[in-house]
């Protein structure tokens, strides 16, 4: 088996997953200069109501691509009104306040929204239902599963669309006009309120699709889980130059592989000094060498006056 | 001999003596409400059958006929209350306390029950500390976490002699693993193969592909079912048909639940016998049975752990905790659970634990490891 092959496609395949969520944070932080803190929550309720509508349909036997579309639409649905009503109630009040505001607004937000998956699903995890059956295909000494390659696919597919849609669309060019500079795109007639709407809606959709494809490949779900992701995004994001989308991309990708290697390796290398318990480090020690190195991250643009 | 010698004292306290029988008082502690009343009505219900069949043949101590009552008091699992209760049961006068269930509870009441001398015996509590507080009223008849740790690490050599190990940082999964290490090494096997996680992770893809390169027989996890249900997804999704074990923290329906299809062929082990393999175990889900209904799990621990106690103040011919606390240290007796006695910390020496697989998605009973040595 080839060990360093298995731990770039675990890599990969990790960090298609946090450069889905990367792109939510990235989209908001381009348009409004904030980062939204309670996006890993949006992915959270995504995978929570995915989970719930796919177990129903299972037991109720619908097909199961059916129940799986259902369940995707059901978690689209959830995360892109409570992304929207998100930015309508709680950041466009504060549009105009000291960046503070927003911030600490966000991880309010996000912790709200925490709670009340808490109240709804309870504290136990959810598990999966086992509709999928995996398949396990060897490639060249490393293994893939079936779910892997949808996981791939799927993220393939919808960050794709959303170049397309950024870059080729009239919204698009909202979008970038609004981020380029609010006030002057307002005054040329473009609709600043609804393409901000929009980039949540667009961004918790991919959240919801996140949410789902974890859950999947996971196997299980719980109110909790969108913490620690939405951080790992974040630095995903930070990495790649936040506010750039192929910036997430590359560095959701980049985070994934080095996390795989970094925790696969860094027992064997520092002799059992350090443990496999520091994969979590990676993400955040990456973050805070962008930070101290190029503060505007791999593709991002030299903005001092923002940095 | 002690059978007969009881008979003896029976009728010489029948002849002697049919004036005032004294009470003695021992209490029992547990939840009684909430989420795990079940668990602990089925301790109290223990308690009571062994109390009412001692009281059935007229015992007495230093002559005198004596009845024990039992007081039944309701911990609610909460680390407060138990204190609570405890100095309750302490200022009415118990004289010895069958209790508590959690280790969570047994841990701060034993402060209280070990100041004022009173012997506590836990029928349920398998955190290490417990016992190991130097304090010399606290004895329990589980096998303590330790002791798990050791029977997984012997039963993962006899599955494979390559042992990798994972634990989640925990007190309870590092501690685990220590021993289970211990004993792999003890047993003549090998640690290929020690990788740590967080009670926290979902993803332990990385370290399952650096475990695979080592070509382990068995994977020994130390931790929860929300860690362990995950973890053996990925291994078989990894391709590794790897045996993988793990202690009571895993050994639950939970696990089955979020583990799925991938829990089959799982080995999680448990303290203590299954009650059908218990020496006194038919007999007593018959007596336990008539009264009270189904056995939980604790029945036969609680029942045990009242016998032991009084026939120590019986054996000691008093009820005064300083007279028979001795004689509770130098316990041998055949319970329902198996032979006890207690070592010098005041656990169950040589508990045993037992072994259970996935069997179509279920847990089922494989072997029970350590425990006294067949008669």
């Amino acid at each position: 088996m080839d060990v360093l092959l298995q731990q770039v496609l675990n890599g990969l395949i990790l960090g298609s997953l946090y450069a889905m969520v990367a792109l939510g944070y990235t989209m908001v932080y381009g348009i409004l200069e904030l980062i939204n803190f309670a996006h890993g929550e949006i992915v959270m309720l995504g995978a929570m109501v995915a989970v719930t509508v796919l177990a129903v349909l299972a037991a109720l036997g619908v097909p199961v691509p059916l129940a799986l579309l259902s369940a995707l639409a059901a978690a689209v649905a959830v995360c892109v009104s409570t992304g929207v009503l998100v930015e309508r109630v709680a950041y466009r009040p504060l549009r105009n306040a000291p960046r503070l505001a927003p911030l600490i607004t966000a991880i309010g937000v996000s912790i709200v929204l925490q709670n009340l998956a808490m109240i709804v699903w309870g504290r136990q995890y959810l598990s999966f239902p086992p509709v999928l059956d995996i398949q396990i295909y060897e490639v060249a000494g490393a293994t893939v599963t079936n779910v892997q390659i949808l996981i791939v696919a799927v993220a393939a597919v919808t960050m794709g669309g959303l170049l397309v849609l950024v870059r080729r669309t009239r919204l698009g060019r909202a979008m970038r006009a609004t981020a380029q500079n609010r006030e002057v795109a307002g005054l040329m007639g473009v609709d600043v309120n609804r393409v901000i709407a929009a980039t949540f809606a667009v961004g918790s959709a991919l959240a919801a699709v996140a949410g789902l494809l974890i859950a999947a490949y996971y196997g299980i779900a719980h109110y909790n889980m969108g913490f620690i992701l939405g951080l790992k995004a974040f630095s995903a994001a930070v990495l790649g130059g936040i506010g750039n989308i192929p910036g997430a991309l590359l560095g959701g990708l980049l985070l994934g592989v080095i996390e795989s290697l970094g925790a696969g390796y860094i027992g064997d290398l520092t002799g059992g000094f350090l443990g496999s318990h520091y994969q979590d480090i990676f993400a955040f020690f990456i973050l805070i060498l962008v930070l101290v190195f190029r503060p505007s991250g791999l593709l991002g643009e030299r903005v001092p006056d923002r940095a | 001999m002690r059978s007969k010698l009881l008979i003896a004292a029976m009728l010489a306290s029948a002849t002697l003596s049919v004036g005032a029988v004294e009470t003695i008082k021992v209490g029992v502690v547990a939840p009684l409400t909430g989420p795990q009343a079940h668990l602990g009505k089925d301790i109290e219900n223990g308690a009571r059958l062994a109390v009412d069949a001692i009281n059935a043949t007229n015992p007495s101590l230093g002559g005198k006929p004596v009845q024990f009552s039992l007081q039944a008091e309701d911990d609610q699992a909460d680390p407060k209350t138990a204190t609570v209760v405890a100095q309750k049961l302490v200022d009415e006068g118990a004289k010895g306390v069958v209790g508590h269930l959690n280790s969570g509870a047994s841990i701060p009441a034993s402060r209280i029950y070990s100041d004022n001398g009173i012997p506590q015996v836990s029928p349920a509590s398998t955190a290490v500390a417990y016992t190991h507080q130097g304090f010399k009223t606290t004895f329990r008849l589980m096998a303590n976490d330790s002791q798990q740790g050791k029977a997984l690490g012997q039963y993962a050599v006899k599955l494979g002699k390559r042992v990798a190990v994972v634990d989640d940082r925990t007190a309870y999964g590092q501690g685990l693993i220590d021993e289970v290490v211990k004993a792999v090494k003890a047993a003549g096997g090998e640690v290929v193969g020690r990788e740590y996680t967080t009670d926290k992770s979902t993803d332990f893809t990385a370290i399952m592909t650096s475990i695979k390169a080592k070509k382990p027989d068995v994977v020994v996890f130390g931790g929860m079912d929300p860690q362990a249900a995950p973890m053996i997804r990925q291994m078989r999704t990894l391709g590794m048909k790897t045996h993988f074990m793990g202690g009571d923290g895993m050994q639950s329906a939970e696990f089955l639940k979020l583990a799925g299809n991938s829990a089959e062929g799982a080995i999680g082990s448990s303290p203590g016998l299954p009650l059908e393999k218990m020496p006194g175990g038919a007999d007593f889900t018959k007596r336990f049975g008539e009264k009270f209904g189904k056995v939980q799990i604790y029945a036969p621990f609680s029942h045990d752990a009242a016998v032991v106690l009084i026939q120590a103040m019986l054996r000691a011919g008093s009820a005064e905790p300083a007279q028979y606390l001795p004689e509770l240290g130098k316990t041998q007796v055949d319970g329902v659970i198996g032979p006890i006695a207690f070592d010098d910390k005041g656990d169950l020496k040589d508990g045993p634990v037992t072994l259970y697989q996935v069997k179509d998605g279920k847990w089922q009973a494989v072997e029970t490891i350590g425990g006294p040595p067949a008669k």
